[in-house]
């Protein structure tokens, strides 16, 4: 058994198939040069701009993009736009990532008890998923963000509450499959726990699918974040979000409609390149079925 | 087809079972739980509030309480919404119609352009055509529907002025022509995204059809390429996306929301976010149920109308 993992292990990731397979899709390439950009922009972007996200240039209310000091205009009370973008960016990548995890995490418990444990406990688990899949995930996003306190860290929780069905099912699939295999029998003929199986033997085997399926959580978290917080059911102002942003974007729609387009445009850029990216795993793991 | 139908409708049983637990939780976990509405007036105190719950045996255990809650809704007693005092199911009932306008043409539009973009693209693999379409489809799910909306209202309302940039129909003017102007622009948008998810499935299922051997059996009988595309590949390939389309509704639904709400569309979705707003929590929830209800139905009517279409899967 050890003996058949530390052999696997002898290759390097980077040199194997699947890497290979990825680095060859040049749009995944896109999608991680996108976000590395968007990233370090966000991270570094607030430190080299001359205006702090909150200071007010009451002088320079509504200035257009590209004119003026204001690299990306202002917004109606004359704050800077691009300041506000990457803080903003900040935010909805940092719940997006941290709904993904929560998500996957939970997806891939239940997942994987279901799938190994079956009987009656996997059948409970996998109907609870499809009863959590018959409600239209912004209804129950936005009733319990409506009655729970907002916060960055509650949006979250509440994002992944309501996404994690399409891991769950996915782990379920891989791990039922894998339930009969010689190496899992053999697991059970030496006296593994049932838990060591599920997760040291069985999950490993399932890690691509896995990866593909967060990837694509990730996008659709930071959607649902700009979703609730356009609706100002999100994260609240002052603290800037992409979503939000655009909350107040359509009364100004005539007269300063850089409000809504930036932040937009940030979202999309976002979103598209996780999906890029999830499209390229999925083509670099293998992965079968068509999930777009 | 009897096992079939019975097997399908006992699955749906549970799945509304379970439905209808997981909005139970929602309902308690709101602040106040089902007493929010007093919780807000500032001439009750705390002993009208106990007095109420043992009223209305909120003190009871949450399984009675759920019991109790779970056959009110069988009976169609859904409760009264705070702002008018109407039935709930009055209130979903006079925004249903819009809705249905809206995500019917919407779906019509998706599955028009939808299908031909994936049977186009299955024809023609690795075309151009198909890159493009492929791309185009991951693009078109990463935008978020609401920005759609507002670049759509700024390109072709404010700045063009052919489209109303939104509301059902102007007043005054209840011309069916009206209305259909009013419809182009929230349908168009709403469809953007089930426009992508139809066109991979259609592909996907199109190249499936077109390996089977009955395919190879038309063209060996001599039959031109378009005659076996529309009599043996097209209705093959259409038959799991009347699944689909089932299983797409949430998503709809979902996107409905946010469109009623940037077009102010008089639908469900603008319904559940007055409500929200009011905290009009019996139609907040009214809605939640109706929406999980109704996805539970279509995709059960769904699955029959495959089963009827296609003696395979109600035989196995």
């Amino acid at each position: 058994m050890t003996a058949i993992v530390a052999n696997s292990r002898q290759e390097r990731w980077w040199n194997s198939r699947t890497a290979h397979r990825f680095m060859n899709h040049h749009l995944a390439l896109l999608g991680m040069v996108m976000i590395a950009v968007l990233t370090l922009a966000c991270v570094l972007g607030p430190y080299l701009l001359p205006y702090d996200s909150l200071y007010i240039d009451l002088r320079a209310r509504f200035a257009p993009p590209f004119t003026g000091h204001h690299y990306l205009g202002t917004d109606p009370l004359g704050r800077d736009l691009a300041a506000r973008l990457f803080m903003a960016g900040r935010i909805s990548l940092l719940v997006g990532f941290s709904a993904m995890l929560l998500s996957t995490l939970i997806g891939t418990l239940v997942g994987v008890l279901a799938g190994y444990r079956g009987g009656w406990i996997g059948t409970t688990l996998m109907r609870t998923v499809d009863g959590f899949l018959s409600f239209p995930s912004i209804f129950l996003v936005l009733a319990l963000a409506a009655a729970l306190k907002p916060s960055p860290m509650m949006i979250t929780v509440v994002i992944a509450a309501t996404s994690w069905m399409e891991v769950a099912r996915i782990v379920e699939a891989e791990v039922r499959s894998l339930r009969e295999r010689e190496f899992v029998q053999a697991g059970r003929m030496l006296g593994l726990s049932g838990t060591h199986i599920m997760f040291r033997e069985i999950l490993p085997n399932a890690v691509g699918p896995i990866i593909v399926a967060a990837t694509l959580t990730v996008a659709r978290a930071i959607l649902m974040e700009a979703y609730i917080s356009f609706l100002g059911y999100g994260i609240q102002p002052p603290l800037p979000s992409w979503g939000n942003m655009l909350n107040g974007a359509q009364q100004y729609l005539g007269s300063a409609p850089w409000l809504a387009i930036i932040p937009g445009a940030a979202i999309t850029i976002a979103v598209t390149s996780f999906n890029f990216i999830g499209d390229g795993l999925r083509d670099a793991f293998d992965v079968r079925g068509d999930h777009t | 087809m009897r096992g079939f139908l019975l097997n399908r409708l006992s699955q749906s049983l549970v799945l509304l079972l379970i439905v209808s637990v997981i909005g139970f939780v929602v309902l308690n976990l709101i602040p106040g739980g089902p007493l929010a509405q007093f919780g807000l007036d500032p001439s009750m105190t705390q002993d009208d509030l106990n007095r109420l719950k043992e009223q209305l045996g909120l003190n009871r255990p949450l399984w009675m309480q759920y019991l109790d809650w779970a056959w009110r809704l069988v009976q169609g007693d859904w409760g009264h919404s705070f702002r008018d005092g109407a039935p709930v199911l009055d209130v979903i009932g006079r925004h249903l119609v819009a809705t249905l306008l809206l995500m019917g043409s919407s779906t019509v539009i998706a599955i028009a352009i939808g299908t031909w973009i994936g049977i186009r693209g299955a024809t023609h693999r690795y075309s151009v055509f198909d890159y493009l379409a492929t791309v185009g489809a991951m693009v078109a799910l990463s935008i978020p529907t609401f920005w759609f909306g507002l670049v759509g209202i700024y390109v072709f309302s404010l700045r063009l002025g052919w489209l109303p940039a939104g509301n059902m129909y102007t007043i005054g003017d209840g011309s069916a022509l009206n209305y259909l102007h009013h419809l182009i622009m929230p349908s168009i948008v709403l469809a953007l995204v089930h426009v992508a998810i139809w066109s991979r499935y259609m592909r996907t299922a199109t190249l499936d059809v077109i390996s089977q051997e009955f395919v190879k059996t038309a063209r060996a009988k001599g039959l031109s390429e378009r005659r076996i595309l529309m009599k043996h590949v097209v209705g093959n390939a259409l038959l799991p996306m009347i699944t689909l389309a089932g299983m797409q509704l949430p998503s709809v639904l979902t996107g409905a929301l946010v469109t009623e709400t940037v077009f102010t569309w008089p639908g469900m979705g603008r319904l559940f976010l007055d409500s929200l707003g009011y905290s009009d929590y019996p139609v907040v929830m009214g809605l939640l149920m109706f929406s999980a209800i109704l996805v539970v139905l279509c995709n059960l009517i769904a699955d029959i109308v495959v089963a009827i279409i296609d003696p395979r899967i109600r035989l196995s």
